[in-house]
């Protein structure tokens, strides 16, 4: 078909459907709601594939993340007793040591402590680590240099000060050089990290970190000047707490290992640790699997209801055309009469459905795209107004707020092929059904 | 002379649950190129079911019709509709303009369904312009048919007709619905057309519309019953 015939077709199917503007209009809702709940949905996935893939990118898709859970608290009265538990480094000692696929196993210890500089103070993460904590936590300096293993040997007096930490201690001098007051105890600045994007939360299972404000010291260091037991007071109450490790972070050097490395793991602390569920084994890999499933779950719910929805609005559409056919039949005669073969009737009343349709498509189109500014608005409401102080929801709100929609660019094509594809199937059988009819009897009809 | 159309006992029936009906009971007819006729008759003796045959609407049941030295019965449905596009031109007596075009583009739909579609160039456009003239609806070109009277209505429905330059018009009661003056405007309009050499067959049941044409055909019974010449 030439590109002027296309043209004057689609032109005149355009005429007729502006003849009933209203009821071409509600005829078009089923597939815009349908287009528009398509690429919804599958920006809603497309968000949540890629934040998913983000968190694992940054928690490295290679790590196994073992940590020290304080285990739930025993009945009555334990305010007062040692709560000991957590990793061990004994634990550390039999992990680094008997798996040949790891390159890299990580001990780590941390407490929230009060930073000082003079009058400025920051409450931050004091981390006690090796050096290779800064290769596999992504975290480079911008000052400096990060501890290293003669810090670590020599149980050195010094830190490397996370971008917020050297920021709001040390506004206007370069603390390199310079000491920074941790709880009583003072440390040399040997080094300032650059700035890195926090991990989110996953789940219930790991908190999200924000390493800006964090303060890196040798482990050993940690051990010899702060020990394994922590008292903190607060409010009256006083917490004491001896834990050995806070976190170990395995590091598998083939990516493929990362499961099978994660069961050894497993098998490991739950030998070790049979007392009390005091460890949690974050594999980021598997909350990706994890996250990719529960993804497609969705997809299929949503693609249905979203196919359901396209099919009720075909439905609604092909009742429109055998109406329109009906009530045009003396046209159909007319063009008959003056020469329009069956095919011609057919390319017509079909043509005008595929019109309808991807009318309809493009549409839906252009409201799905407002699908991310939708949702943020969405949000701010949810979280101001509805949400605001009731704590029940507060779980639905979080769920919520996580969600960040993101257009997938190849749905349009998609959905735009989905919509003329409604409207060839549900548009043929009108059409047909149009052509077929008896010239005369067609022309003879009121 | 040869002939545009003939009809060699041409039989149309219908075959209803009460009986058959034989709208055209061995119809033969000549219709040598340039004629003039009037086809007249009571209602129901078969008049509309011979012009629907000529114009490869309908086909007959049984018999010969032979239209530019070919066998219409013999003709598949996109055969039919090339004869009906390129040698008929049809005129009703319900006008049967398409409502949602405007004069103009009604005068256009036979060139949508030319063979091979080919776009509307410009010298079409003229020569629809020229039938506008010619049926004197010039000034009328973008109306829509609801805002036409019956006469205007017809006379787009004249020039539609024309418009592939067909060499036989066919035309059932073109008057029927017309008051007299504006029926006689159409026939001097038929008149002016058959005197460019078309050749022209038309219903009709009234005597002063039969006059304008060269020979009168009665039917009665789906059989002609007579033939006549008169001028009224
Ligand atoms: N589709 C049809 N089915 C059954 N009978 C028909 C049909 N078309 C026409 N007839 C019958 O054929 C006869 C001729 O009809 P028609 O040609 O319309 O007559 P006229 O135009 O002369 O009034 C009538 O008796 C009519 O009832
Ligand atoms: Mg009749």
């Amino acid at each position: 078909m030439s590109f002027f015939r296309f043209f004057r077709t689609v032109h005149l199917a355009l005429k007729s459907i502006l003849l009933h503007k209203l009821r071409s209009g509600l005829t078009m809702l089923g597939i815009v709601f349908g287009v528009f709940s398509v690429i919804a949905m599958l920006a809603i996935g497309e968000g949540a594939s890629e934040q998913a893939q983000q968190q694992v990118l940054q928690l490295g898709a290679t790590n196994i993340i073992v940590r020290s859970v304080k285990p739930p608290l025993e009945s009555s009265g334990s305010n007062n007793r040692v709560n000991i538990y957590g990793l061990l480094r004994s634990d550390f000692q039999l992990l680094s040591e008997n798996i040949p696929t790891l390159v890299n196993a990580i001990p780590i210890r941390e407490s929230t402590m009060e930073f000082r500089n003079k009058h400025h103070t920051l409450n931050g993460r004091l981390v006690g680590c090796t050096a290779d904590y800064a290769g596999v936590n992504h975290l480079k300096t911008r000052n400096g240099r990060f501890i290293d293993d003669r810090d670590q040997e020599t149980m050195a007096n010094v830190c490397v000060l996370g971008a917020d930490v050297a920021d709001i201690l040390f506004p206007l001098e370069q603390p390199v050089g310079k000491a920074v007051q941790v709880n009583a105890r003072f440390y040399k600045i040997i080094g300032v990290s650059q700035r890195r994007v926090s991990t989110s939360a996953i789940g219930s299972a790991l908190a999200g970190q924000d390493f800006n404000k964090d303060i890196y010291i040798p482990i050993k260091t940690f051990q010899v000047r702060l020990g394994d037991l922590i008292i903190q007071r607060q409010q009256g109450t006083m917490t004491a707490e001896k834990v050995e490790l806070n976190q170990i972070t395995l590091q598998v050097g083939n990516p493929d290992d990362v499961m099978a490395t994660a069961d050894v793991v497993r098998e490991t602390i739950d030998r070790n640790h049979k007392e009390q569920k005091d460890v949690d084994i974050i594999v980021p890999l598997e909350l990706l699997r994890q996250a990719e499933q529960i993804r497609q779950i969705f997809n299929v719910v949503l693609g249905s209801i979203a196919a359901i929805s396209l099919v009720v609005g075909g439905i609604g559409i092909m009742n429109i055309m055998l109406a329109t056919v009906t009530e045009r039949t003396r046209e159909i005669g007319i063009r008959r009469a003056l020469g329009a073969r069956q095919r011609d009737i057919t390319v017509q009343f079909l043509t005008e459905t595929i019109v309808l349709t991807g009318t309809g498509g493009v549409i839906g189109i252009v409201m799905g795209l407002t699908t991310p500014y939708a949702f943020d608005g969405l949000q701010y409401v949810v979280q101001n107004f509805i949400l605001s102080g009731s704590n029940a929801t507060s779980e639905v709100g979080r769920i919520f707020s996580d969600m960040h929609p993101k257009i997938a660019y190849w749905s349009l094509p998609l959905a735009f092929g989905i919509s003329v594809g409604i409207g060839i199937i549900f548009g043929l059988y009108p059409a047909r059904a149009a052509a077929r009819l008896d010239p005369i009897e067609a022309l003879r009809h009121e | 002379m040869k002939a545009a159309a003939q009809l060699v006992d041409l039989h149309k029936h219908y075959y209803l649950a009460g009986g058959t009906v034989r709208a055209l009971n061995g119809v033969d007819i000549t219709f040598p190129e340039g004629d003039f006729v009037a086809i007249m008759g009571s209602s129901g003796s078969g008049k509309s079911t011979l012009l629907n045959v000529l114009g490869g609407l309908d086909r007959p049941t049984s018999g010969q019709y032979i239209l530019a030295g070919q066998d219409v019965s013999e003709l598949s449905d996109d055969e039919l509709s090339y004869a009906r596009n390129q040698l008929i031109g049809f005129v009703f007596q319900s006008y049967n303009l398409i409502t949602q075009y405007t004069v103009l583009e009604n005068i256009e739909v036979p060139l949508l369904y030319r063979p091979g579609a080919p776009s509307i160039s410009a010298s079409d456009r003229e020569r629809c312009l020229e039938l506008a003239d010619l049926v004197g609806l010039s000034d009328r070109l973008d109306h829509r048919p609801f805002q036409l009277s019956g006469g205007q209505q017809q006379r787009v429905a004249v020039a539609r007709s024309l418009v592939n330059n067909p060499a036989i018009l066919l035309a059932d009661e073109p008057t029927g619905n017309l008051d007299s003056k504006t029926a006689d405007e159409i026939m001097d309009l038929f008149v002016r057309l058959n005197g460019e050499g078309r050749t022209i067959i038309m219903v009709t049941h009234e005597n002063d519309i039969a006059a304008y044409a060269h020979r009168q055909i009665h039917m009665k019974d789906g059989v002609v019953a007579g033939e006549g010449v008169f001028k009224g």
